[in-house]
């Protein structure tokens, strides 16, 4: 299968400062994605908060937005760049969320671009602990009652109720 | 947090994690399968990791390998996938644990192990192409739908914060509490743990804890029955008490095969130990010791001898380590890569290249004080070293980075970062000059090995770097140099810090030295205090004395430059925000400074200049001063790059690390295209951030001081600085506070409380509810300014508790007395802070900051590329 | 102290295990990680020293559930580590019990990586494990060694019934067969008779079996030339699915040619591609020999190939309902990703009996 023609301009999404559970191994990922990215001749725009990273450099990506990552600054770093696609999967649990709410909001489809890797009912059927157990017995494979379900719920509750403590991270 | 519990059906049971990948196509493999030492129960980051499986039938380690690509297959993911399954040590049922739909941190640590890049193929399926059309870069020759396969192990072990948060609660359960982690590769499961512990750089070369082997049998047994960050050397003390496998075993349920292999470690301990003395040592017992991965050091200390005889006779007896590939494919494959490690016995496939090498200390495992940015360094001194034309060797031990990838140097030796590891490497490359600046602490304690091995440090010399980082040399160099320093003496014991400190005059600051961040560094403002910290530090042996400076409550200025010896370029000059007392890691940074007298910035520059000359710096330079009453002081210079200087490069657009290295390679400053003295300040304005992990840790104290605590950084990059705070505190995940969120509560120390009444002043008139605890609310009511009382914790812990949870309070501003004791209740309070995710903010700076955003309102600032910096 | 010691005067030092008496055999790498109980009773690898490139075997001792064949296959096992207290709750014995039990000698303490690379850089070649120090006369011995007719001994004796109970009827050849081979047809309600090597293509036609599979063996394929009689008249007579030492059987039936490899394929990851489904599936292989690429006769298609080496892996046998392949789809050790072989064979199978009108 050829690589998907109609790609030139890619978002990659990083996974923000380094916290205990989300560290150095996404500026690891975030580094060998971008560097895969140009090598296929693409045009990679990067955005991650973290200044310590080597992915956050412009000879690893095309543009670099040391900016927030939050949807409101994404978005509108989408409405200036208008990348054809998205690449958040190398970026954590960050990435992943920001993606997922880039989606449900509309963001993504308003701006056309196409997310890349995974798709986003993919990502939810494993995020969602009803689905995935669900999902689970349907093929037969046996989880636990209560399987762990970290980061995700946390940060998507967390979103939503009253700003989070500045001495953590989600 | 809301952390789902394990049943406890599945308690004991082993833990065992696949990394599968799949593509668009639905062609799927497993990268690695790993096994963690610690049965379920323990968070996989917190967990001794081995791969591949060793306990597994074939049967068992396929039905589960089956189960993952059903899964993963399933699911539809394209990518990577991480697959965690409980398995019956006893039957062949099984439970799925956890699923990560993505790249994750067994990803970086399954593509070390087997040499397979899981993001690389990651973002190559993302972009259409099928495991079939992806090469494989380690061979060259085949492609990334073979399953790697090794014919080694690999070992992750953990790195915690613990050393620095003494009274924390060590216990490991579901919580992940590692900051981060080593990876040792070795022929046998001995080596490699005992690899793993010279690695993690806690002090330890071995299995043998003098805490542990203080404690009674009981206290030992109870200990056995904790499920903590010690559990192997417990389990080690155990073993080596006589105490039987099957005991350990059932305390434990760690799988026997592991517990035997300790044993060995054990009893090899105490044959060693029992022959009395170096000369009884012979080469059949020496070569088993080191196949079993003992360091000459800690052979040394059984057989009551040194180091440096140890390591002469195994040298004279021709016992030395052979170095292998990692090729993805057992060796049915001949690797092009250069990814070493080492073993004793058996053929060495490392050979010296013959081309002029450099070899680049890196910076181990990612801690507090010690993070990615030093890895930034590494690699951005990696790259400047090829475009000079040096073949380059990377040395380090960190599976989560990027200087830990094969394609980074020419030549990667995954390996601990000890004298003896590095010495037996540089034998083999013979390079011309070593690299110790870039890779924190770690790397320049290594400078005088590098030496006494007799091979070039390039950059700075070695009795430069001590200048700086010898308290005497240091002072005696500013002396002459005529530059202020906040007075200070040096001390051993507890009785002469108490001494010192009444001679300079409470406050005073107390830190061991050759530290890296403000590690054991503290406020002490009686007596009592400084005798507490002194015996706490005094616990460990330090080699090195303690400074005891008088503390100076002035503006924190740092700089980072570049010198060649002679000419110094200043990139920038950072300015913090909190005042001194906090440490600069955790400080919010602000490049170009904002509130700096111009001839403050020259007296910077000035002191920058004379300094790095005369300690005829090569490369770069790092200086810490207060401005205090007018006057700059210098509080710390570091011979090396530092963790501010990735931001700073990206902000100012200087490649520093890049000067640095030609500086060190005997190229001029002025040559370089940047000029000299101090550079002219960006257009635009940065603030770098603090982040950190509290709710990750219980029994931590929030409160800020000087030793550092963030566990990374964040940016905010902008136009005019208003902005930039905004950006920066929507980085750090810190909304700006609304009056209708809910009010500020204050708990502010006896010498914070006047400033704090301004800033309460000013929450109050814009519509903020002002609560206060007892102390503080007394003394703003005192003072016109209206403050709900609130209980103190121990007060009315309840009421105190219910109103957190009720979201009233919207922001925590409070300041620590001081001391580490937990059971303080400001320290408890600011335990509830975090434990009900209430903002809390523990510097009265931070505090009027966030006070400038508040006023400035919701904004919507405009993204700033790098690209877009006109610099 | 021992040796392996190679017929190119290349020695291995190491130290004895498990019957610790000298033996002789082709020696072997195999890169599995796991599985080293079912390859050692795997009778595809019977005069074979086969050498582990892990470096840490026998942690899970030996048990009753792994055995592939009634006893050990192999002349001898190369290893770097022996697990002194291994651990599993099926385990039975240790290894080097097992070995000394079943008259086999090991060797470890070995640098098996060397090895490896040395057979990887030399190809497959003879070798002997001995006692202390090897000698000239060890090496002539290694020389001297050769391998014939090994399917033929490792084969059952007698003909009789793996499975009774199913609506089609499988007669499996057997070449030297792992027992796992027909655990998913028995699986998926077929009765299976397994019959001697030798056994003649009537026989076997007359049992009344809708389909034949020929099971994988160790040796030569060129070896058996009666016995590719046999498979060319049950070819033309009844669905055939091969594997292993079978596939090249029936790919010579059908006049290909067959050639040995350097080193062959002795491990659980070779990818191998489906070139009509354009898709890759890892798969468990051992085998030495292989079918040449050039010059494939007229009605004999090449339907998977080694993504790594691009050797064939299998064959589709045009106007017949035959198809071959060189890996092991059933695994174990090893994976079995590529079971749905077995029901495209099954399939095919029960369409036949619907046409015949059985």
């Amino acid at each position: 299968m050829p690589k998907k023609e109609w790609i030139r301009k890619v978002l990659v999404i990083g996974s923000g400062p380094i916290v205990i559970g989300q560290a150095a191994e996404f500026d690891y990922a975030g580094t060998q994605a971008c560097r895969v990215l140009k090598e296929e001749g693409l045009e990679v725009v990067l955005v991650n908060s973290n200044p310590a990273t080597i992915m956050t450099d412009t000879n690893i990506a095309d543009k670099v937005y040391l900016e927030p990552l939050t949807v409101e600054s994404i978005e509108r770093i989408i409405a200036r760049e208008r990348p054809d696609s998205l690449l958040a999967g190398l970026g954590g649990q960050t990435g992943l969320n920001m993606a997922m709410e880039l989606d449900e909001r509309g963001i993504l489809e308003k701006y056309n671009v196409q997310l890349l890797g995974t798709k986003i009912d993919a990502i939810r059927r494993a995020e969602d602990r009803e689905d995935f157990k669900n999902m689970m017995l349907a093929i037969g494979e046996p989880c636990i009652d209560s399987v762990r379900r970290t980061r995700s719920s946390c940060a998507r509750s967390a979103r939503t109720a009253c700003a989070p403590p500045a001495c953590t991270k989600t | 947090m809301h952390e789902n519990l394990i049943e406890k059906s599945v308690a004991g049971w082993k833990e065992i994690e696949y990394e599968v990948i799949r593509d668009g196509a639905g062609n799927c493999i497993t990268v690695c399968n790993m096994e963690n030492f610690d049965p379920v129960g323990v968070h996989t980051g917190d967990s001794i990791v081995v791969a591949p499986t060793q306990t597994l039938r074939d049967g068992e380690a396929y039905m589960l390998r089956h189960a993952a690509l059903n899964i993963i297959s399933a699911l539809g993911i394209e990518g990577g996938c991480n697959v965690q399954f409980a398995l019956d040590p006893n039957s062949m049922k099984y439970y799925v644990i956890e699923v990560n739909p993505r790249v994750s941190r067994s990803s970086a640590l399954a593509s070390k192990a087997t040499g397979y890049p899981i993001a690389k193929v990651t973002t190559r399926i993302a972009l259409g192409y099928t495991l079939d059309e992806i090469a494989n870069g380690v061979t060259g020759c085949t492609c990334a739908c073979a399953e790697p396969t090794v014919d080694y192990i690999v070992l992750k072990f953990p790195r915690w914060p613990f050393d620095k948060f003494v009274y924390a609660d060590k216990h490991i359960g579901t919580k992940m509490k590692a900051t981060g982690e080593i990876m040792a590769i070795s022929t046998n499961f001995e080596s490699a743990l005992l690899k793993a512990v010279r690695s993690l750089e806690t002090g330890m070369d071995s299995l043998a804890v003098p805490a542990l082997e203080a404690l009674s049998d009981e206290a030992l047994e109870k200990q056995l029955h904790e499920i903590n960050t010690e559990r192997a050397f417990v389990v080690a003390e155990c073993l080596r008490r006589g105490m039987d496998i099957a005991h350990v075993f059932d305390v434990t349920r760690i799988d026997v095969w592991f517990l035997k292999k300790i044993q060995n470690i054990v009893e090899m301990e105490q044959a060693l130990r029992l022959l009395g003395s170096a000369d009884k040592l012979d080469r059949a017992m020496l070569l088993d010791a080191k196949k079993m991965g003992m360091c000459d050091r800690a052979i040394a200390r059984f057989v009551c001898s040194d180091e440096m005889t140890i390591r002469a006779m195994r040298r004279e007896m021709n016992i030395l380590p052979a170095f292998r590939k990692v090729d993805t494919c057992g060796g049915e494959f001949e690797a092009v890569s250069p990814y070493f490690y080492s073993v004793y016995g058996g053929a060495t496939e490392a050979f010296p290249s013959g081309h002029k090498t450099v070899v680049v200390l890196g910076s181990g495992p990612i801690r507090i004080g010690q993070g990615i940015e030093f890895d930034y360094c590494s690699v951005h001194c990696v790259w400047a070293l090829k475009r000079a034309g040096f073949d380059t060797v990377i040395i380090n031990n960190n599976p989560e980075t990027v200087s830990t990838d094969f394609d980074t140097a020419d030549r990667l030796y995954f390996e601990p970062l000890t004298p003896e590891d590095v010495w037996n490497i540089l034998e083999i490359e013979q390079p011309v000059g070593v690299v110790c600046q870039f890779g924190g602490q770690t790397a320049i304690k290594l400078a005088k090995a590098v030496r006494q091995g007799g091979y070039a440090i390039l950059g700075t010399d070695l009795s430069d770097i001590d200048a700086a980082e010898d308290r005497e040399l240091f002072n005696q160099l500013l002396a002459s140099l005529g530059i202020p320093q906040p007075k200070g003496t040096t001390v051993f014991t507890a009785d002469e810090a108490a001494a010192a400190a009444k001679a300079l005059g409470y406050p005073v600051l107390v830190r061991p030295s050759y530290v890296l961040g403000g590690q054991g560094m503290e406020i002490a403002y009686d007596e009592k205090h400084i005798r507490e910290y002194m015996d706490i530090i005094n616990l460990n042996v330090q080699e090195h004395p303690i400074l005891v400076d008088k503390y100076l409550l002035g503006r924190e200025i740092e700089v980072d430059a570049i010198c060649d010896g002679e000419n110094v370029l200043i990139p920038g000059i950072m300015e913090h925000i909190e005042r001194a007392g906090i440490h600069s890691g955790d400080s919010i940074s602000v490049y170009p400074p904002q509130h700096l007298a111009p001839r403050i910035q020259r007296m910077v520059t000035d002191y920058t200049v004379s300094i790095a000359r005369s300690l005829h710096v090569k490369g770069l330079v790092n200086i810490q001063f207060i401005e205090y009453a007018g006057d700059l002081y210098i509080i710390e210079v570091n011979p090396r790059s530092s963790r501010t200087v990735p931001y700073i490069s990206k902000v100012t657009g200087i490649p520093i690390v890049e000067l640095g290295v030609r500086a060190s390679l005997g190229e001029k400053v002025p040559a370089m295209g940047f000029g000299t003295g101090l550079y002219p300040p960006a257009p635009t304005v940065a603030v770098k951030m603090p982040v950190f992990s509290f709710e990750k840790l219980n029994e931590v104290e929030v409160a800020l001081g000087p030793e550092m605590k963030s566990t990374g950084e964040a940016l905010g990059l902008a136009e005019t600085a208003e902005e930039a705070y905004l950006k920066g505190f929507a980085s750090t995940k810190m909304a700006i506070p609304r009056p209708e969120e809910g009010g500020v509560l204050f708990a502010i120390a006896d010498h914070d409380k006047r400033e704090a009444l301004g800033l309460a002043e000013t929450f109050a008139s814009l519509g903020f509810d002002i609560y206060a605890t007892t102390g503080t609310a007394h003394m703003f009511n005192h003072n016109y300014v209206g403050a709900q009382p609130v209980p103190r914790p121990g007060e009315d812990t309840d009421a105190l508790a219910k109103l957190f949870d009720s979201g009233k309070i919207r922001l925590i501003i409070t300041t620590p007395t001081h001391g580490r004791d937990p059971l303080r209740a400001g320290f408890r309070l600011r335990r509830m802070a975090v434990e009900y995710g209430i903002a809390c903010i523990t510097s009265i700076d931070t505090a009027k900051l966030l006070m400038k955003c508040v006023k400035m309102g919701s904004k919507d600032v405009p993204p700033l590329g790098l690209h877009d910096l006109v610099l | 102290m021992a040796t392996l010691i190679l017929e190119d005067g290349s020695r291995f030092e190491g130290t004895l295990f498990g019957h610790k008496q000298p033996a002789t055999g082709e020696v072997v790498f195999m890169t599995g990680m796991s599985g080293y109980q079912e390859m050692l009773t795997d009778p595809a690898y019977r005069g074979q020293i086969v050498c582990m490139t892990y470096p840490l075997i026998g942690n899970v001792g030996v048990n009753d559930l792994d055995f592939e064949s009634g006893c050990v296959q192999v002349s001898g096992l190369v290893v770097s580590e022996l697990c002194e207290l291994p651990s599993n709750w099926q385990m039975k014995k240790t290894l080097d019990e097992f070995l000394d039990e079943q008259g086999v000698t090991g060797i470890c303490g070995v640098d098996t990586r060397a090895l490896t690379r040395h057979i990887r850089d030399n190809g497959v070649m003879r070798g002997r494990i001995v006692a202390g120090e090897a000698t000239e006369e060890d090496i002539a011995a290694c020389r001297a060694f050769s391998l014939h007719g090994e399917a033929i001994e490792a084969s059952c004796r007698e003909r009789h019934d793996v499975s009774t109970a199913g609506d089609v009827r499988i007669a499996v050849l057997d070449l030297g067969m792992k027992r796992s081979l027909t655990n998913w047809i028995v699986r998926r309600g077929a009765q299976v008779t397994v019959f001697p090597a030798l056994t003649g293509a009537q026989e076997i036609l007359l049992s009344g079996c809708d389909g034949v599979l020929i099971s994988a063996g160790p040796g030569n394929p060129e070896d058996y030339p009666q016995i590719v009689e046999t498979v060319k008249a049950l070819m033309a007579a009844k669905p055939v699915m091969g594997v292993g030492l079978g596939h090249l059987l029936m790919a010579l039936a059908s006049g290909c040619r067959v050639e040995r490899m350097r080193f062959g394929h002795h491990g659980g990851n070779q990818p191998v591609k489906d070139l009509a489904a354009g898709t890759c599936a890892v798969t468990s292989q051992s085998h030495l020999y292989a079918v040449s690429g050039d010059a494939l006769p007229e009605g004999v298609r090449v339907s998977h190939i080694n993504w790594n080496d691009r050797s064939i892996e299998g064959l589709v046998y045009e106007g017949r309902d035959a198809f071959s392949v060189q890996f092991i789809p059933s695994g174990l050790g090893g994976p079995f990703d590529t079971t749905a072989l077995f029901d495209n064979f099954l399939k095919t199978v029960r369409a036949n009996r619907e046409k015949a009108g059985v």
